[in-house]
């Protein structure tokens, strides 16, 4: 059996003494996306920080193609080869668009196509005409291209994205969607957390759902769309 | 209540707040971006500036040259701020307040020994031979040094520029100060970035405390002079802002030499006033950036 990208097995992650994650197991396989699905406060958001080490599991383990990263500290993880693509993009925003990629280029593994600026360039022309310009100024679409530029630049195993399509017109969700369909195409490894279910049945492989810091669902995209009562129990929408 | 002054006295008033503008610059200057990186206010940075100005009056009872004794001092200061960040301020990582403790522990610590090894007498050394005469300009004589102070503070203004809004490393600091949290999860060494900035921030107070000390002069409590002065000019200009510590430090500088010669019962109103309504009006400073 070939290692799995990301495995999460039996972790629980306390904020202080409000224990949100329990016992939380998911496995991530290479070249797939799992899609993350639940509430708001269901603790996606929770699961992310853990994976990338903001918030240090109390228990159970986290592997990385087998290494374990628990514990570790983030910036350690993300040269291990993490990326997170952070809920509500989280821009550097005084740097300015060029100077935001830059600072989270990491050295590509052997042997792997490196992501580099003229790449995330070519991916994102409109990051390309905006470089000079202050993140900061940018609309919410772009700050999220750059988002994810930014996650490309550390030219990640594992590619974390939460809630890319938060807040976004119809028509930058549809984009951001396609972006996603091409990163797969090329083989890249994602965890995609998503209150939109439809975008994620229709880019996912594997589906895992949590509510209330717990998993209750874990299947096939194709499993789940015929789910309707698990739909309509754990996420609330049909 | 208001002292006047003639033409000839504001001539003289401007070049003495222009050098301290230029010393509360290099002062300030790692102030405010320790405080940017580290969200903690360095209660030690007088210490610094003070420790700074005695090891470099001590090189230069030695016989070496004052540009040299300046750079010394940085150097050892530089070793001095990186232990204090890396076996003392790391071991309070994230814990704000304890953190600040410790620095106005270390700055009572760092006072006495002070005391102990230099006395209670002030040293004043002279100004480097070639900067002992004045300049003429305007029928008027100027004191070459405090000239040069400017100068020194301009020059170490525009490197220090250019490292942090030019090069890669400085784009890397911003984005700390930006987010700390997330600059760490994109793979950039936070921890180093501190202890970089704060062993910089203590070699600049120490320069900063040698060139001063023909003009001030180093005795016991200019440490808690000094930290005072670079808290006003980082709240006035804004936390992390280099710009913001600059235009600060010459607002101060000024309001500092004027304010006491115009209205010595006021002084510290006109100190202080600025930055009390800097606070309520625009608490993020002249140049600093709103929180998002
Ligand atoms: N920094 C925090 N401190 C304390 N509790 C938090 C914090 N962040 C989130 N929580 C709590 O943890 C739970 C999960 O939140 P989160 O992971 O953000 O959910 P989601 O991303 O699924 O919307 C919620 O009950 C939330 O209130
Ligand atoms: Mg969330």
């Amino acid at each position: 059996m070939a290692t799995e990208a990301l495995t999460l097995s039996g972790v629980d992650a306390y904020y202080g003494d409000s224990h949100v994650l329990h016992d939380v197991s998911f496995a991530l396989q290479p070249g797939r996306l799992l899609g993350l699905l639940g509430r708001n406060g269901a603790g996606k958001t929770t699961c992310m920080s853990t994976i990338v080490g903001i918030l240090k599991p109390r228990r159970g383990d986290i592997r990385l193609f087998g290494e374990s990263v628990a514990g570790l500290a983030p910036d350690v993880i993300a040269r291990k080869g993490i990326g997170l693509v952070p809920q509500g993009r989280r821009t550097f925003r005084s740097l300015t668009v060029r100077e935001n990629l830059v600072v989270a280029a990491q050295p590509p593994r052997h042997g792997e196509a490196a992501w580099t600026l003229d790449r995330v360039f070519a991916l994102f022309p409109r990051l390309k005409e905006r470089q000079a310009q202050l993140a900061g100024s940018l609309s919410g679409g772009e700050q999220q291209m750059l988002a994810i530029g930014r996650a490309l630049m550390g030219n990640p195993r594992v590619l974390l994205m939460d809630e890319p399509s938060e807040g976004l017109a119809p028509q930058i969700v549809a984009e951001v969607g396609r972006t996603i369909d091409r990163l797969k195409a090329e083989g890249q490894s994602i965890v995609l957390v998503e209150q939109n279910v439809k975008l994620t049945l229709n880019l996912a492989d594997e589906v895992v759902i949590i509510n209330t810091g717990r998993v209750v669902f874990q299947g096939s995209a194709r499993e789940l769309e015929g789910n309707e009562a698990v739909i309509s129990q754990h996420l609330g929408v049909f | 209540m208001m002292v006047q002054i003639t033409s000839a006295q504001a001539a003289i008033l401007a070049v003495n707040s222009i050098a301290l503008g230029g010393l509360l610059f290099l002062l300030s200057a790692g102030f405010s971006l320790i405080f940017g990186l580290m969200r903690i206010p360095n209660l030690v940075h007088g210490s610094f500036f003070m420790l700074g100005g005695y090891f470099g009056v001590t090189f230069l009872d030695r016989g070496v040259n004052f540009w040299l004794a300046a750079l010394l001092s940085a150097a050892a200061m530089a070793v001095i701020g990186g232990l204090i960040e890396r076996f003392l301020l790391r071991r309070l990582e994230g814990q704000i307040l304890p953190q600040v403790l410790l620095t106005l522990g270390l700055a009572f610590i760092i006072a006495d020994i002070c005391l102990m090894v230099w006395t209670g007498d002030p040293w004043q050394p002279s100004p480097p031979p070639e900067l002992r005469g004045t300049a003429q300009a305007f029928g008027m004589f100027f004191p070459l040094y405090r000239l040069a102070i400017l100068g020194v503070a301009v020059v170490i203004a525009i490197a220090l520029w250019l490292m942090v809004d030019r090069t890669r490393l400085g784009a890397m600091i911003r984005a700390g100060v930006d987010d700390p949290v997330i600059a760490r999860v994109m793979g950039i060494k936070v921890s180093q970035l501190f202890t970089l900035i704060f062993c910089l921030g203590a070699a600049l107070a120490a320069f900063a405390g040698v060139m001063g000390a023909p003009y001030l002069s180093v005795y016991p409590g200019l440490d808690f002079e000094m930290l005072p002065l670079a808290l006003i000019v980082v709240i006035l200009g804004g936390t992390g802002s280099l710009l913001g510590a600059l235009v600060g430090s010459f607002l101060i500088g000024f309001l500092y030499n004027f304010g006491q010669a115009m209205f010595p019962d006021l002084a510290y109103v006109i100190l202080f006033l600025p930055m009390v309504l800097v606070l309520v009006l625009r608490p993020q400073g002249l140049f600093g950036r709103v929180e998002a």
